[in-house]
């Protein structure tokens, strides 16, 4: 579905005000990566790594520097216009529906332009409206809408021409926790059973350990994880967390096997690999035992690890 | 073909039953753009009071200059006038939404952000124009009827192609929007007197290159009978046409290349 | 004293973040004065003089009102009208600063910007390609004082039409009045001089021919004596009596504000 070969895109960036001076930044740097059909992926990133870039090109916003992209059989920034009947896009942060309209004037305006006859428009709108439940504010201007209500009009919006390949750009930001789960079974439902290929850029980790298997992970422009959610956790999981309730504060422990992480007050953090029991020995050997629990790292803890150039 | 115009007429109306919504306010703007583009058409008349001819036109001739100027202006202000806020489309982002629908970008410009109030422009123009074709007891042949049914589209096409051109400036920087203005905007206020006024340099800059003289100064003097006090071929007063086909034809791709350098807002 | 300088600078580096959007308007300021330029020079094909105006200060009057064109701000304003209708004036009542005084050194601020940076280079240009009146050292001083002046005036009459805000939900179509008026009668789009006798009249009688007419006729040495301490005279008058109207607008509205509970 998607094919990415070495994708590279430059910006110049004038400095200064009178003498400017010209610098390059590369906003992506040499990524590769290829995406089946079906599949339902998130793209992740700190702010400014180059996530709305990649998106932008496989969408033919923007042309890449270097490199090819093909989406769907087409180059995405050549036959921008013919791709973009095949594939969905919703920025969360931008309103693509028309603002001062009721919200069904702008399904019907899209409909226009994205030429979806009138009964498959009929169908596929009847389909959005059960499962997003829209009928309460279909004829509500979208400047009257809440976030929540907005943003599942911009999903039926992105969706209404049955595209085969979705894009969404941070799709659950500003969302309480019902609209957010609303919003991730709805891409479950639309995966699962329309066999839609999604990709999802976000900062939220919720999302991504609720809807992908698959991840792919950018840093400064460059491609550093690509592979599956377990996968990462092997890798980047396996030290865990020993905590220790200790009947006093004491300084850090010095036990073999395990570095202190943190203090707080008579608990302490031990970060450790391998097996628990022997460290438990060599700790309570040490010092008197209160309480003891082991933690799992959960994929926020692994992602700032990574960030962090654990590689 | 048809299809696009179908479809822009459905985006457009959309947007005119919001405006018309907000009734008084939208009546104030109408009659707003009336009366600031009227005061162009005082400064006309302050000029004829102090002479009865400019050069060799007297001030019925250059009502109708002003007035056929003022039409074709007015309607491209209404038709792609919006053009002037889409350095803040860029600025924002929100151009990319336009580029992910598939249709042309330059065409879905055009068929956001209009506004009918801008109506009130070419209003004035046709009350002038109502003046100078009252006042000169022109003779009427075929050939004239037909110049003057052409003649407004052809500068609607002549100034729309001017505004997309300067509309691309947004694509290398959001700041410089009054750049255009002076192409848009002064060249109405030049097209509005006869050319023969300005200097050769200034001509041969603004009326030839960019082509605002074939707006309404050469198909004037063909309504208008009259000799050319430039002296420049008589083929000039039927170029327009033409002349509007290749406009059209530079600003497209102009459009087109310009697009590829979008860079887009936000990471 | 000190709070107005820093009110200033502020004015003079909001439009300073913006060379690019400088640059544009010098440029369009420049094709709009050599089109007037030429437009009126036609004019002068037929007659030597119109009222007290040769070709040369015709053509004076035409760089000098580009010059001055964003330094006088005859164009749309209505930022106070957005603070009233968003509701921040509430805000900015409560202050100990008064906001009159905070727009005014605002606008002495921004104005010195647009006189050296959206003024200097249009008049240059023009002063190149015609030949233009140059005033003597003292029309020099006196020039300085008036356009001063001329930028008191301005502000006070966009604060009075702003100040409308507090009684109408939008304030665009007396802004569109005022602007018209304020664009006709100042003289911006054709020197006064060339008004009919009893238009010209009625606009010497109003406070616009003091927001760009007077300046610039000042320039052009058209006062001498007694007569040029009585024009200048008169625009600080009319920027007395604006701000103070403008000031009792205010206070209407404040009230009102009070009343309605903002």
């Amino acid at each position: 579905m998607i094919e990415v070969e070495h994708l590279t895109k430059e910006f110049v960036v004038r400095r200064g005000r009178l003498r400017r001076e010209r610098h390059v930044v590369e906003a992506v740097r040499d990524i590769s990566f290829h995406v089946e059909r079906g599949e339902l992926l998130g793209y992740l990133g700190p702010n400014g790594a180059g996530k709305s870039t990649t998106i932008k090109m496989l969408t033919g916003i923007l042309v890449p520097s270097g490199g090819r992209v093909t989406v769907a059989g087409l180059d995405p920034s050549k036959r921008r216009v013919e791709l973009a009947k095949r594939i969905g896009a919703m920025f969360g942060q931008r309103v693509q529906l028309w603002w001062d309209l009721p919200l069904i004037d702008s399904f019907e305006l899209l409909r226009h332009i994205y030429r979806v006859p009138a009964d498959r428009y009929r169908t596929s709108l009847q389909r959005f409206r059960t499962v997003l439940d829209l009928d309460p504010f279909l004829h509500t201007p979208v400047r009257q809408l809440s976030l929540g209500q907005r943003i599942r009009g911009e999903l039926t919006a992105a969706m209404l021409h049955e595209p085969e390949l979705l894009f969404l750009d941070e799709p659950t930001i500003g969302l309480d926790v019902v609209a957010k789960q609303r919003v991730r079974d709805f891409l479950v439902e639309i995966n699962r059973e329309r066999g839609v290929t999604v990709l999802l850029t976000t900062h939220d980790l919720g999302d991504i350990e609720r809807l992908c298997e698959r991840l792919l992970v950018i840093d400064r422009g460059s491609l550093i994880w690509d592979g599956r959610i377990g996968e990462l956790k092997e890798r980047y999981g396996r030290d865990r967390l020993l905590i220790v309730d200790l009947e006093r504060p004491v300084p850090p422990l010095e036990v073999a096997g395990a570095v202190v992480e943190r203090v707080d007050g008579p608990r302490q953090w031990l970060r450790f690999r391998g097996p628990a029991a022997d460290l438990t020995a060599r700790v309570a050997a040490a010092t008197r035992l209160v309480d003891l629990q082991i933690a799992e790292p959960d994929i926020e803890e692994i992602v700032r690890r990574i960030y962090a150039g654990e590689r | 073909m048809v299809e696009p115009v179908l479809l822009w007429r459905r985006l457009v109306g959309a947007q005119v039953r919001s405006q018309l919504q907000y009734r008084t306010s939208f009546l104030l703007d109408l009659f707003g753009s009336f009366l600031i583009s009227f005061i162009d058409f005082l400064a006309v008349l302050v000029i004829f009071h102090n002479v009865p001819q400019l050069g060799v036109w007297s001030v019925r001739e250059v009502a109708l200059l002003y007035a056929l100027s003022s039409i074709s202006f007015a309607l491209t202000d209404l038709l792609i006038g919006h053009l002037d806020q889409f350095p803040q489309k860029i600025r924002d982002g929100n151009f990319d939404i336009l580029l992910v629908r598939p249709r042309g970008s330059l065409f879905q410009v055009v068929a956001s952000d209009f506004q009918l109030r801008r109506l009130g422009k070419a209003m004035q123009g046709v009350l002038v124009l109502v003046y100078a074709l009252a006042a000169l007891h022109l003779h009427w042949t075929v050939g004239r009827v037909a110049m003057l049914v052409v003649m407004i589209p052809a500068g609607v096409v002549i100034f729309a192609s001017v505004w997309v051109i300067g509309a691309c400036l947004a694509f290398w920087t959001t700041d410089g929007g009054e750049f255009t203005n002076a192409f848009t905007y002064g060249g109405n206020f030049m097209a509005q007197y006869p050319i023969d006024v300005y200097a050769s340099w200034l001509r041969r800059f603004l009326c030839y290159l960019v082509p605002l003289g074939f707006v309404c100064y050469f198909p004037a003097l063909y309504l208008l009978g009259k000799h050319d006090p430039l002296g420049l071929p008589r083929f000039l007063q039927f170029a327009s046409p033409v002349v509007a086909v290749i406009a059209a034809a530079v600003a497209g791709t102009i459009w087109r290349g310009a697009v590829r350098h979008y860079r887009s807002a936000g990471g | 004293m000190r709070l107005d300088w820093e009110i200033a600078k502020r004015g003079w580096r909001r439009y300073a973040a913006y060379p690019w959007a400088t640059a544009a308007g010098v440029f369009t300021n420049t094709i709009f004065g050599f089109l007037q330029a030429y437009i009126l020079l036609a004019v002068f094909r037929h007659r030597s003089h119109v009222g007290s105006y040769d070709a040369a200060d015709t053509v004076t009057y035409v760089w000098l009102a580009q010059a001055l064109i964003m330094t006088v701000y005859v164009f749309g304003w209505q930022e106070l009208a957005l603070r009233i209708r968003d509701g921040a004036i509430a805000t900015d009542l409560s202050r100990p600063l008064d906001p009159q005084r905070y727009w005014l050194a605002f606008d002495l601020g921004r104005a010195p910007y647009h006189l050296l940076f959206r003024g200097v280079l249009p008049f240059a240009v023009g002063a190149l390609v015609f030949r233009v009146h140059y005033p003597s050292p003292l029309e020099a001083l006196a020039f300085a004082g008036s356009v001063a002046l001329a930028v008191v005036v301005s502000l006070g009459f966009r604060f009075l039409y702003n100040a409308a805000a507090f009684w109408l939900l939008d304030i665009r179509g007396v802004m569109t009045v005022a602007i018209t008026l304020n664009l006709f009668l100042s003289g911006m789009v054709m020197p006064l001089t060339f008004f009919p006798g009893w238009l010209r009249s009625i606009a010497h009688a109003l406070p616009f021919a003091s927001i760009l007419q007077t300046p610039v006729d000042v320039w052009l040495g058209k006062h001498h004596g007694a007569d040029l301490a009585g024009v200048l005279a008169l625009q600080a008058l009319w920027a007395v009596v604006l701000l103070g109207l403008g000031r009792l607008a205010l206070r209407g509205g404040a009230r009102r504000l009070v009343v309605q509970g903002g």
